[in-house]
């Protein structure tokens, strides 16, 4: 199904958050995910089911003021 | 200085954006002093660039301050504020809901409506606000134990643009910590903050994009250091005639 991760249309065969991070090659423990807006914790990825359309956002640090 | 039942020794916040290189931003945080540093969260690619920035924030050894920079509404805001608590495991938070693209300025309503959330849901909000006494009464009634009036608008080096309005946010709370954040451009900026009473300051620009970062961080350090000497000790009120400070008395006469 076609989903939006972090703005960009994306074709995947993952059925929940976890298995996204997994099949689009996210690594590390420094990594936040949201989806359609609310954030999802990391114990939540794996329960997490997705739909096509969702908006998945996937966030890391980055340098700011 | 105490901030949420923290020991803090140094009164300069940092922040770690536009540095020209990662050594440098290490540099500038070495030179200054500082105890706290502010990051942020962004979308993450696969390469990794956001895994590899935290490692070197991790190498610094200082406490980190996540911001919520870019966020227009308070829901924003709360979703950033909660994903950066998972990602750098603190509940502090700089909070910033922004309300105008040009000036950069706090949406203040937002901001209240945000800060009662994140403060319900456990975490120590540092909000990015202005200078109006009201606006404070709300947030602290929201749960903040800080307050960060802005100097100039982000990023325009302007300096203190209403100290008037900072010595009144100094008399109306005189037992909370206020941190100015936000348009400081030179180490007289800084210092003068700090003459007027003010915790600390938050800046940014001002370092990294100085000529030589790593100076200007020790140069921050010292115009805050002197400030707030100059505020402990007292200083004398202006006078509008002049003075003399030699004595008169025992003055020859050569007429």
């Amino acid at each position: 199904m076609r989903i939006l991760v972090n703005g960009e249309a994306t074709e995947i065969q993952a059925s929940n958050i976890a298995a996204v991070l997994d099949e689009l090659l996210y690594e590390g423990e420094a990594l936040a995910t949201a989806l359609n807006g609310q954030f999802v914790a990391r114990e939540q990825r794996q329960e997490t089911a997705l739909q096509a359309g969702d908006q998945l956002e996937i966030l890391a640090p980055m340098q700011g003021g | 200085m105490q901030l949420y039942g923290e020991e803090i020794g140094s009164r300069l916040l940092l922040g770690t954006a536009q540095y020209p290189s990662p050594q440098i931003l290490a540099e500038a945080v070495e030179a200054s002093g500082t105890e706290i540093i502010t990051v942020s969260l962004r979308r993450e690619g696969a390469d990794g660039a956001g895994t590899g920035f935290w490692q070197l924030i991790k190498e610094l050894g200082v406490k980190v301050l996540p911001n919520t920079a870019g966020c227009h509404t308070a829901k924003e805001a709360v979703t950033t504020a909660q994903m950066a608590r998972e990602v750098f495991g603190s509940n502090w938070i700089k909070l910033e809901v922004i309300g105008h693209s040009d000036n950069l300025q706090p949406d203040v309503f937002g901001l209240v409506e945000a800060a009662r959330i994140l403060s319900d849901e456990g975490f120590q909000v540092f909000p990015y606000t202005t200078d109006d006494l009201v606006v404070g009464e709300k947030l602290l009634e929201a749960g903040c134990e800080v307050l960060m009036p802005w100097g100039a608008p982000i990023g325009s080096g302007q300096g203190l643009r209403n100290p008037d309005a900072l010595r009144a946010m100094r008399a109306h709370f005189p037992n909370v910590p206020l941190i100015v954040d936000a348009g400081i451009g030179r180490p007289s900026d800084a210092c003068m903050a700090m003459e007027l009473g003010m915790d600390a300051v938050l800046l940014n620009t001002a370092v990294a994009k100085a000529g030589d970062p790593g100076w200007m961080g020790a140069a921050m350090a010292q115009a805050i250091d002197a400030g707030r000497q100059g505020f402990a000790a007292q200083m004398m009120e202006r006078r509008d005639m002049a003075v003399p400070s030699t004595p008169i008395l025992g003055m020859a006469v050569f007429d």
